[in-house]
């Protein structure tokens, strides 16, 4: 069973992920990386990393994808004739030749490496999100506040890009 | 149990085809959904190590990645606008003003 549902999800994501760059249409690209999202989240799941499955669902299918969708709409975009770079095959060989140097190294590759302390049953008597909360605010606690300044000064970069620059000569009535 | 190499294999696959998206297609947005196809391929490699080596960290670092990803979109995308503003495309090839 577990079988059936990796390769259904590895399967779906990688022909997602095909479809995401593939596709003509921004707004089909951006459905494909929805199909794509969602099904590494079910592999999160298949992982026993239920919280990041739920973050994975509301940050980037929820967030980060909506924001995609709404800027497409915004722009109002036409489908370009020439989408594709003019050299793309020499870019799609190299990258295809580069993969399978990869995987032929992953496959040889004998795994292994210190073990932690989070086996499956002390996740489960603890609850997942529990024994994230317990790492991040103990030993990962800097790298915490540093992304919270991270996002901060994120959003304020994203405000101060995307404001209506005012014209430099104020107008006669006095309004901006 | 799913061994290690096959999470890594598709891992390796996703993150290709974000490579050659970002390498390929013209469209700016695109480039941008490209690199979050890469990101979610860390993702994949990270919590992966994490449950097989019994390690809270991989999760820890794959939810930092999101954070990231996250912050990244934002900037991104209102680059875009910005840029869409003054040349009305969203063409990388037209963005040439720190060409050699």
């Amino acid at each position: 069973m577990i079988y059936l549902l990796f390769g259904y999800f590895a399967t779906v994501s990688i022909v997602a992920g095909v479809f995401t760059i593939a596709l003509k249409h921004p707004v089909h690209c951006g459905m494909s990386l929805l199909t794509l999202l969602l099904h590494v989240a079910g592999l999160f799941v298949l992982l026993n990393a239920e919280f990041l499955f739920a973050v994975q669902i509301i940050v980037y299918a929820g967030a980060i994808l909506i924001l995609y969708l709404f800027v497409l709409m915004l722009l109002n975009l036409k489908t370009e004739e020439q989408f594709l770079h003019k050299k793309y095959p020499f870019a799609l060989f190299a990258g295809i030749a580069i993969l399978g140097e990869i995987l032929i190294l992953i496959f040889q590759t004998p795994y292994g490496g210190k073990m932690g302390t989070a086996t499956t049953g002390v996740i489960l008597t603890t609850g997942p999100s529990h024994a994230i909360g317990l790492t991040m605010f103990s030993d990962y606690l800097l790298l915490f506040e540093i992304v919270g300044v991270f996002l901060l000064g994120a959003v304020i970069g994203a405000i101060v890009l995307a404001k209506t620059p005012s014209s430099p000569v104020p107008k006669a009535d006095g309004s901006n | 149990m799913i061994p290690l190499s096959a999470y890594v294999a598709l891992s390796a696959i996703l993150f290709m085809t974000g490579l050659i998206g970002v390498l390929i297609r013209r469209n700016f947005i695109i480039i941008l959904m490209s690199v979050e196809i890469m990101l979610n391929a860390a993702n994949i490699n990270l919590v992966a190590f994490s449950h097989y080596l019994d390690s809270m960290a991989g999760q820890l670092a794959a939810l930092f990645v999101i954070a990231i990803a996250a912050g990244e979109a934002a900037i991104g995308l209102a680059i875009i606008i910005v840029v869409f503003r003054g040349k009305m495309s969203t063409n990388v090839d037209q963005i040439n003003l720190l060409k050699w």
